[in-house]
């Protein structure tokens, strides 16, 4: 169907096929981790603590002696579970909201502008962290906090969408033979207004990534021994004078993933045609 | 000899022939119509006489232009610049984008006339007012010193044509230029148009998709389908005689005055489009006098008993 | 007020039509009002074409919308057979939307770009929670497809693949779909091409006479207007300047003549002197407590700035708000 064709423009072009690629590879990492990861990612050896890479531990040994690599493969599954979910839910939640504000205005979509820009003001790290003071830590106030912290952009996104499509003369038409506000928003408006924002999830995922890793850094995320990237650096930034590789693996493997997601959702939106409708935010 | 002599040009954008074959020529104190429906290619022909082709990535791949005995088409830039405004100036549809919207109304026509014509800033200035009030507009003075946006649609489309007129060019080309206005800004602003370029003896290029502003305005009418001339004439004879069958149905859509109910018909079928646009004549599939001819070959552009057309089976 | 037709021959009734639009009135900025239909009243008859004409701002596409409760009256009362509009709740007015149904100016964007030809002329029965067989469904587009005399070849298309006037015919089909008695038809050529207009024309006049329908028929062209409709009003500044009871009859309103006067006839030998007239179209927030159109008159006097002149009968259903109307 015509939905894919846009992918499959992207996928063709240099930067998307390569960035594709890379994804694909996380991905399957992620996914298949216990398949793939030479060692268990919790099998402390002392003795081989802060092993250099080498053949038997390809990207070496943690403070612990566990294995480096393992551990990489094993934080993909944390890393991208927690980003994916919480964007997921922040979209959701967004699309929810800015499709309601923006259709039916008034009162609701005052209150709703006004906490938006609030929250909008602030960098999402702040109201991440804000918010695990609150919840406390762990990875499903990571999520939670995550979710949150970006839901004004989602809202005010699709807002924005929603407030240019219902002047189109269909929503009129459709209104004048007899259609509720249930059948516009659903049938019309948001099917609509969908492209963009989902492209715009898809882009805050790798910011989500980076803050996951952040709030894994400060030990605010995942609790050891799951194995996360930001939590892992954290733990590295100890050693790293005597085991810089210990730092440097999971800083890598954040910056790739990152970029490919950048990278890709850039193809994505030159092949959408769609960099004007996303800066309308 | 004609002041604009266009011949035979044809245009491509990338693999698409938008222009072929498209003749016409205007002489000075003369008012020729550029009519036809959207894809016809007649603001298209306006970009070729200005020289702005280059600027949608089009080129001419045949034909010749020669304003005033000089041949345009492979002029350099620079001497194009020279002519565009001093010689030639544009009116266009929408007057946002001739006027600068931060600059005040006065000093974008005082610009013209110091710039072409030399003109000392007072002296611009003093041209400017006269301009103005020539137009019809209410206290100069004031709109000399006012903004773009202070102004409603037709003042500016009447500020459009006064920077036009400012550098006192030989032809205007004027691109749909009451399109966007309401009628009866229309009405008043086709008349003063009018009546200020026959006072000065200037050629006009009225390009509209509008009959009736034809039949009120043009000398002769140079009639496009689909990227090439279907017939031209003068004025008289393009009404009472169109020599092309397109011409005479699309005389016959614009519902006259007394008309009896039902007896508008419109022309059947779509206006083609560029991407698929039918061998032979490109009328043949709306034209009821088609015969196998008109599918095979395209007609040439003919001189008939007046005028030129391009119809296998014009009668006369 | 008076009408120019007996009431009991009308399908819609409006008295004392009136909205109001604002704008402004946030931080340091005075909230303005401005009337874009100021106190209309007027019928349509039944199984005749009235036509609405006017220029940009003169509120031909609000009192469009008003007739349809597509917008909310702020004053006076739109009966459409025998019902009051603004009293029906949303039940009873999305069935009555079955009997009035409107064709729209901009036929680029009157269908949902994600919808096929074939699910936007099948929308009306879903949303009216009619539902259809495949067959039954089937059979429905195929009658709306050939009614508009399109080829049934397009049910499968988008709208982009469409030409406007292919478009437009779609947007009729739809409109007619729920067998409306009424269309509102607003401006419905002004965005196409001329041989393709008079296509479109043609077409509405042979659906009214084959369905019965009643039109209200909202244009700019006053051509356009003397041709297809039975009954012409002439609207300014949201109110209405006159209304001619026949396409022959001369108007009789400066206003009218004027526009009548900027109309160019499709022939060389009838060219026109234009009236100049003075002045600009006011803005619509300005209060103007007499005639709207003193501004720009020529015949204006102290007391057409002053007072509003009332809409008066001149017999035969020719009806003129004007305290010095033409010869």
């Amino acid at each position: 169907m015509t939905a894919f064709a846009p992918i499959r423009t992207a996928i063709r072009s240099p930067r998307g096929g390569v960035s594709a690629a890379v994804l694909v590879l996380v991905v399957a990492c992620a996914l298949f981790a216990p398949l793939i990861a030479p060692y268990a990612y919790d099998i402390q050896n002392l003795p081989g603590a802060n092993t250099e890479p080498g053949a038997a531990h390809w990207m070496g040994t943690d403070e612990f002696g566990r294995d480096l690599m393992s551990r990489i493969i094993y934080g993909a599954r944390t890393s991208l579970s927690v980003a994916v979910t919480a964007i997921s839910i922040s979209v959701a939640a967004g699309l929810t909201l800015g499709a309601m504000a923006g259709y039916f205005g008034g009162w609701f979509d005052r209150a709703v502008t006004a906490v938006v820009d609030l929250t909008w003001s602030f960098p999402e790290i702040l109201i991440a962290l804000i918010l695990i003071a609150i919840i406390g830590p762990g990875l499903e106030s990571t999520m939670v906090a995550i979710s949150i912290a970006y839901l004004a952009q989602f809202t005010r996104l699709t807002r924005a969408q929603i407030m240019a499509l219902k002047n189109e003369t269909y929503v009129e038409a459709t209104t004048n033979l007899g259609a509720g506000h249930f059948h516009i928003i659903f049938r019309h408006l948001l099917p609509n207004a969908l492209t963009p924002v989902i492209v715009a999830g898809m882009l805050a995922t790798g910011d989500a990534i980076i803050l996951e890793a952040t709030l894994g850094f400060f030990g605010l995320g995942a609790q050891p021994p799951t194995p996360s990237w930001g939590a892992m650096m954290s733990s590295g930034t100890a050693q790293i004078f005597i085991a810089p590789w210990i730092i440097i693996f999971p800083g890598l493997a954040i910056a790739i993933t990152v970029i490919s997601i950048n990278l890709f959702g850039d193809a994505l939106i030159e092949a959408l045609d769609i960099r004007n409708r996303l800066r309308s935010v | 000899m004609a002041l604009l002599s266009v011949q035979g040009i044809s245009v491509s954008i990338g693999a698409l022939c938008p222009l072929e074959g498209v003749t016409f020529d205007i002489d000075k104190g003369e008012i020729l119509g550029l009519v036809g429906e959207s894809g016809s290619g007649k603001s298209l022909t306006a970009m070729c006489v200005m020289g702005l082709l280059p600027r949608i990535g089009g080129t001419i791949t045949k034909g010749s232009i020669a304003f005033d005995g000089r041949e345009l088409i492979g002029l350099p830039e620079i001497e194009l610049r020279r002519l565009r405004g001093k010689r030639i100036a544009l009116i266009s549809q929408n007057p946002m984008t001739s006027l600068d919207p931060i600059i005040r109304i006065g000093a974008q026509i005082d610009q013209v006339s110091i710039l072409h014509l030399g003109l000392s800033a007072e002296a611009a200035k003093a041209r400017s007012l006269d301009l103005i009030a020539q137009l019809r507009i209410p206290e100069p003075a004031a709109i000399h010193r006012a903004y773009p946006h202070q102004l409603s649609g037709g003042m500016k489309q009447r500020i459009v044509i006064a920077m036009a007129l400012a550098a006192d060019p030989d032809l205007i080309v004027a691109d749909e230029p009451t399109t966007a206005l309401d009628v009866t800004i229309q009405a008043q602003i086709i008349q003063i148009m009018v009546e200020l370029v026959r006072d000065r003896g200037l050629a006009l290029m009225l390009i509209t998709h509008d009959m009736g502003v034809v039949a009120q305005a043009c000398d002769r009418v140079v009639v496009l389908y689909a990227g090439r001339v279907a017939e031209m004439n003068a004025i008289g004879e393009i009404f009472a005689e169109p020599k092309h069958p397109y011409t005479r149905e699309l005389i016959c859509c614009i519902p006259r005055l007394g008309q009896k109910p039902g007896s508008l018909k419109g022309i059947p079928g779509v206006v083609p489009s560029i991407v698929d646009y039918p061998d032979g004549c490109r009328f043949n599939p709306r034209c009821s006098n088609a015969q196998a001819l008109c599918r095979d070959r395209a007609p040439a552009l003919e001189p008939k008993s007046s005028g030129l057309a391009a119809c296998h089976f014009s009668e006369v | 007020m008076d009408a120019s037709v007996p009431r009991d021959d009308s399908l819609v009734t409006m008295t004392d039509l009136t909205r109001e639009f604002s704008s402004g009135g946030g931080f340091m900025k005075p909230r303005r009002t401005m009337r874009a239909v100021n106190d209309v009243s007027l019928d349509v008859p039944r199984g005749k074409v009235t036509g609405v004409v006017g220029e940009s701002g003169c509120g031909k596409s609000t009192l469009a919308r008003l007739v349809l409760r597509l917008l909310e009256a702020t004053e006076g009362t739109v009966i459409f057979d025998g019902k009051n509009l603004a009293t029906q709740s949303q039940a009873e007015m999305r069935k009555l939307r079955r009997q009035m149904q409107m064709v729209f100016q901009d036929p680029y964007s009157a269908i949902d770009p994600r919808y096929t030809i074939r699910r936007a002329l099948l929308e009306p029965f879903q949303v009216q929670g009619e539902a259809k067989t495949a067959a039954e469904a089937r059979a429905t587009v195929d009658e709306l497809i050939s009614m508009v005399g399109l080829s049934p070849r397009i049910m499968d298309s988008f709208p982009h693949q469409l030409s406007g006037g292919q478009k437009q015919r779609v947007g009729i089909a739809r409109a007619l779909a729920l067998r409306p008695s009424f269309l509102v038809l607003d401006e419905p050529t002004a965005s196409l091409d001329v041989s393709i207009q008079a296509q479109i024309v043609d077409l509405l006049e042979a659906l009214k006479e084959e369905l019965g329908l009643t039109y209200l028929f909202i244009s700019h062209d006053l051509s356009l207007v003397r041709y297809f409709c039975d009954r012409v009003v002439v609207m300014y500044l949201g109110r209405v300047m006159e209304i001619l009871p026949g396409a022959e009859t001369q108007p009789r309103h400066h206003y009218a003549h004027a526009l009548l006067d900027s109309n160019f006839e499709p022939d060389p030998t009838r060219r026109k002197i234009v009236t100049m007239l003075g002045g600009e179209i006011p803005s619509p927030f300005a209060k103007i407590p007499g005639c709207a159109f003193a501004a720009r008159c020529p015949a204006a006097s102290d007391a057409c700035r002053r007072e509003r002149p009332p809409l008066t009968n001149l017999g035969d259903g020719h009806m003129i708000a004007c305290h010095n109307p033409m010869d």
